[in-house]
């Protein structure tokens, strides 16, 4: 359990697999087509007669041209050459769960995956009966009257509270002078971002010697000009607002919504609502915290619930059961109509539902159980290893799922900095950690989440790893600076990523700044 | 085992009374309860959760879950006619196995060494987009079509200091709400205005007189799509385009990709930006959750500086000879700047590159080509074929490519009725435009693709045929 324990060998595939677009050979086919039907080429003549001649392509897309073997030995070598959650990942404010296989098998059937948006309802019945049912599921976990799942992220229904916050004081006739959204620095940037892409003014509110903004400094941002609060919590440093009752009071006496960015459900799910704490709207991450893969960044899913009062201005459409059938509510005149296309993405959605009723709600009570308990653990353990600090260290209360810690002791006594020990911790097969949201408010920063999928041995290893690499920091620095050394590659330079001569985001622009075929 | 003994929950290996406890002990707390100590006695729920019976058992879970979704039927089962934004594709098996790899499923963020693999193929993926539409600089996929079509805009906005788009009045109405949605209300200072341009009745493509009219150096963006909403190809890009930037506006165009084996890249008749749909590259229908977008252009400052998107560039590591892929441009981003980044950033649909790069290498120049050909021909033939029906007129009757609509106005019967009569007999008729463009009277957008037959077609007619008579 020492930074000096033996810890199990690693290293990455290695396969140094060539860009697929210098790969194949002309002539080679990885998919070919059905000739046309005789009887479609005598009723409508040959197919480049049906294209304009202006619009017809007259080159070859240079894409590669390969078998159907090849092109699969290449994206599976590429695919070995990812280490995904093969090893350990902690990736704070991601909370990583086990996406179920089932789940897999489910979304992949032709009932979800066969199926078209514009069908008949009468069609669909299946899928909107799952959709509702999880709908009432988000009800009694929030409170909240109404769930809508078109937005395609966590970011997309901070997008689509903007929206509906617009339809609201535009309906009160109130959209022009209530031109101000209130967060916070530790609210995640999207809240703001998606605020500001809407056309609000931002006031972000700063942390006090609490760990939150202070109470003064919200009356102090809050006016008529308020549209709404949009606020996580706790944050991503474990931190919970104890005033957020009185938050939320300061912002509906001034006339403002609030809404409740739920990215760090885990910790508190089950323990409690939306609702009763006040807010007007919140957001979950099926993606996240209901057990449905990341895929790298998406397909996702932002499920947002509001109150029966802001139900009118809802995207569209709304799921909705009569009693006997289920129906996809379209007529809905003050509906902000469509952030997204169509109204989700519904296997992310039917996989959510799935995750939800394996655990039911003593599993659900149990996971926030284990995830809070899982980081306080880790937390007694980490703050033991040489060079790690954690944030707010005179908060002496547990913290929620997550601690946000620092490296700055490290870095200032060996001169390896967070992103030394997140590359060095790929070449133990854990996943990089996740650092902080910018601007960092504490130095050279890193956020584990334990979640609950992990075992004890599986969160001692990863401390066990962050152990032995601080050993190495105090003894042998170079190491880690140089990591990482058991990786598909080594570490990638820089500054070349920001320099317009020197980037290439495709292979086109490559060729064109490199020379063809000339190495990097 | 009793009741009173909790068996341990397969997804949570800590479910397991002695391990919590000696947890609790290394920390030296008495019980969980005690680690929530931060959230006010006032805030906690009184009670526990009032859910379904949880269904621990895979056997229970997956049998529930058959029998809920049996109660749909499919496209498979069904001959379906429908598109508008989400189209019955052939989805190559390859594609399949790759998005369901774990590897390529679970990750988040992780490092350009640690995920080389995975950022190697979604530069593949951008590289390949670039190929099919000529553009230098494509980024990582965004939500949707639309929403791609909205970021473009706001780029465009961005970099003229205009405040008004010129869309086609003739848009599909999902995507033309995600615009509207992207460009705001006009309370807002930063407001777009969004002007529809009108179409020529005959053909359908975009009146250039309308538009002539309508330009003005308040124009930020010319939007029009190739193929259009209503199927077509809109082959006067370069006198819009022309037009455009006469008048200092960006051109901005929409392209269905599985398009471009046959017809002209967008770059090729004066594009700027180029946005379009994913799904057609190797991903289901989802019921509308295969859906995703894609946002390219050439590669000059002004254009990458504006983009929200992540972006990945080829770059060499520490290790002469070799490279890797890694985030370009990132601080531009709401991750690096929050409000005042390049509109918003956050998860998308990053999946779909995976699986959009795998189909474009089992493609080629080829398989784009032959797809594109048997496509168009088909549709042809389909249109051909249900006009000649009595009582069915295709409204714009050339220069389509896999969508064209289909007016019954004749038949003296609503196009509700007719998908009913379909339906009835296992085919589920085009999507039905009689709200959403009262002008076009009672019509249907039908799609066809390489997933049908000339059968499937015939039998489609056929149908028809005793639906009207």
């Amino acid at each position: 359990m020492s930074g000096n324990g033996t810890l199990r060998n690693y290293h990455a595939a290695v396969w140094d697999e060539p860009v697929v677009m210098e790969m194949g050979h002309h002539g080679r086919r990885g998919m070919v087509f059905p000739d046309i039907d005789e009887a479609v080429t005598a009723a409508v003549g040959d197919s480049e007669s049906l294209i304009p001649e202006e619009m017809r392509r007259h080159d070859r897309p240079a894409l590669p041209e390969m078998s159907e073997p090849e092109v699969q030995r290449h994206y599976l070598h590429l695919s070995q050459e990812t280490l995904g959650m093969m090893g350990v990942s902690l990736f704070g404010t991601c909370t990583m769960k086990y996406n179920s296989r089932i789940n897999e098998l489910i979304g992949a059937r032709p009932e979800v995956a066969e199926t078209h948006p514009l069908q008949h309802e009468d069609t669909l019945q299946g899928t909107l009966e799952i959709i509702h049912n999880f709908d009432l599921i988000l009800r009694e976990l929030s409170g909240m009257d109404q769930f809508v799942f078109q937005a395609g992220g966590g970011a997309d229904a901070a997008y689509t509270h903007v929206c509906v916050t617009r339809a609201y004081h535009q309906a009160r006739g109130q959209l022009a002078q209530r031109n101000e959204i209130v967060t916070s620095i530790q609210a995640h940037p999207c809240n703001a971002a998606t605020a500001a892409a809407a056309g609000f003014k931002i006031v972000t509110l700063m942390l006090d010697d609490n760990g939150y903004p202070s109470l003064d400094a919200l009356k102090a941002a809050v006016s008529d000009r308020t549209a709404a609060l949009l606020i996580n919590n706790p944050d991503d440093m474990g931190i919970y607002n104890p005033d957020i009752k009185e938050w939320v009071n300061i912002v509906h006496e001034a006339g403002g919504l609030c809404f409740y960015d739920h990215a760090n459900f885990n910790g508190v799910m089950s323990k409690l609502r939306a609702r009763e704490l006040g807010f007007d709207a919140c957001m979950y991450m099926l993606h996240k915290t209901f057990g449905t893969p990341k895929a790298g960044g998406g397909p996702a899913v932002g499920a947002y619930g509001c109150t029966e009062e802001l139900a009118e201005f809802l995207p569209c459409p709304v799921v909705t059961f009569d009693g006997e059938t289920y129906h996809l509510d379209e007529d809905r005149p003050n509906s902000i109509g469509r952030v997204r296309e169509f109204w989700g993405n519904v296997p992310q959605i039917v996989k959510s539902y799935s995750w939800s009723r394996a655990m039911g709600a003593e599993g659900i009570c149990e996971a926030a159980d284990l995830s809070v308990l899982g980081n306080n653990y880790m937390e007694k353990r980490l703050l033991e290893i040489p060079g790690i600090t954690k944030s707010q260290p005179h908060l002496n209360k547990w913290r929620m799922e997550m601690t946000r810690y620092s490296l700055e002791k490290l870095k200032e006594d060996t001169g390896v900095t967070t992103f030394d020990v997140a590359n060095r911790m790929v070449d133990f097969g854990i996943d990089a950690y996740w650092l902080a949201h910018e601007p960092w408010l504490v130095p050279e920063p890193f956020t584990p989440e334990a979640g609950e999928m992990y075992s004890r041995e599986d969160l001692d290893h990863w401390v066990d790893v962050l152990a032995r690499i601080s050993h190495e920091a105090y003894t042998d620095p170079e190491i880690v600076k140089t990591a990482p050394h058991n990786q598909a590659i080594a570490k990638i330079k820089a500054e070349p990523l920001e320099d317009p001569e020197k980037w290439a985001m495709t292979w086109r622009a490559y060729k064109r700044k490199y020379g063809a075929g000339k190495e990097t | 085992m009793t009741a009173n003994a909790p068996t341990a929950h397969p997804y949570m290996a800590n479910s397991v009374p002695d391990i919590k406890q000696e947890m609790l002990d290394a920390i030296g707390v008495s019980s969980v309860e005690e680690l929530f100590e931060q959230i006010p006695d006032d805030h906690r729920l009184k009670r526990g959760l009032s859910l379904p019976k949880q269904l621990r058992s895979e056997a229970e879970l997956r049998r529930h879950l058959v029998d809920l979704l049996s109660k749909n039927a499919t496209c498979e089962q069904n001959l379906s006619f429908l598109g508008a934004g989400c189209w019955q594709h052939h989805v190559p098996a390859v594609c399949d196995e790759m998005v369901g790899r774990a590897e390529f499923l679970t990750n988040v963020w992780g490092s350009p060494s640690s995920d080389h693999g995975r950022n190697q193929t979604w530069f593949e993926y951008c590289s390949q987009i670039g190929e099919l539409v000529k553009m230098d600089m494509v980024g990582m996929p965004v939500y949707s079509y639309g929403c791609a079509a909205g970021h473009a805009i706001r780029m465009a906005s961005r970099i003229t200091g205009r405040h008004e788009v010129l869309v086609p009045a003739l848009s599909d109405p999902e995507r033309l709400s995600v615009i509207r949605n992207y460009c705001e209300p006009d309370e807002m200072e930063s407001h777009i205005a969004v002007v529809p341009v009108g179409y020529d009745a005959a053909t359908g493509l975009l009146d250039l007189d309308d538009l002539k009219a309508k330009i003005s150096p308040t124009t930020a963006a010319v939007y029009f799509e190739s193929p259009s909403y209503v199927g077509l190809i809109e082959r006067q890009g370069e006198e819009i385009a022309a037009i455009a930037r006469a008048n200092g506006a960006e051109t901005i165009v929409g392209v269905d990709p599985i398009t471009l084996g046959v017809l002209k890249a967008p770059a090729d008749y004066g594009a700027d930006i180029v946005v379009g749909t994913t799904q057609p590259l190797g991903v289901h229908m989802n019921c509308g959750g295969g859906v995703g977008g894609f946002i390219a252009s050439r590669d000059e400052e002004k254009y990458v500086h504006e983009y929200n998107t992540l972006n990945i560039s080829i770059a060499e590591t520490e290790r002469p000879g070799q490279f890797g892929f890694g985030l370009s441009c990132a601080h531009q981003t709401s991750y690096g700047m929050r409000e005042k980044g390049k509109d918003w950033t956050g998860n998308s649909t990053y999946l779909w590159a995976i699986s959009g790069a795998v189909y474009m290498a089992l493609m080629g120049p080829e398989g784009f080509r032959e797809a594109g050909n048997l496509i168009v021909a088909q549709a042809h033939y389909a249109a051909k074929t249900l006009g000649a029906v009595k009582g069915a007129r295709v409204v714009f009757p050339a220069g389509f490519f896999k969508e064209f609509v289909v007016n019954f106005d004749d038949a003296g019967t609503s196009v509700e009725e007719i998908n009913a009569s379909l339906r009835a007999g296992g085919i589920f008729g085009g999507k039905d435009l009689s709200s959403e463009f009262p002008e076009l009277g009672q019509s249907a957008l039908f799609c066809v693709t390489e997933c049908h037959t000339r059968e499937d077609i015939d039998r489609l007619a056929d149908a028809l045929q005793e639906v009207l008579s």
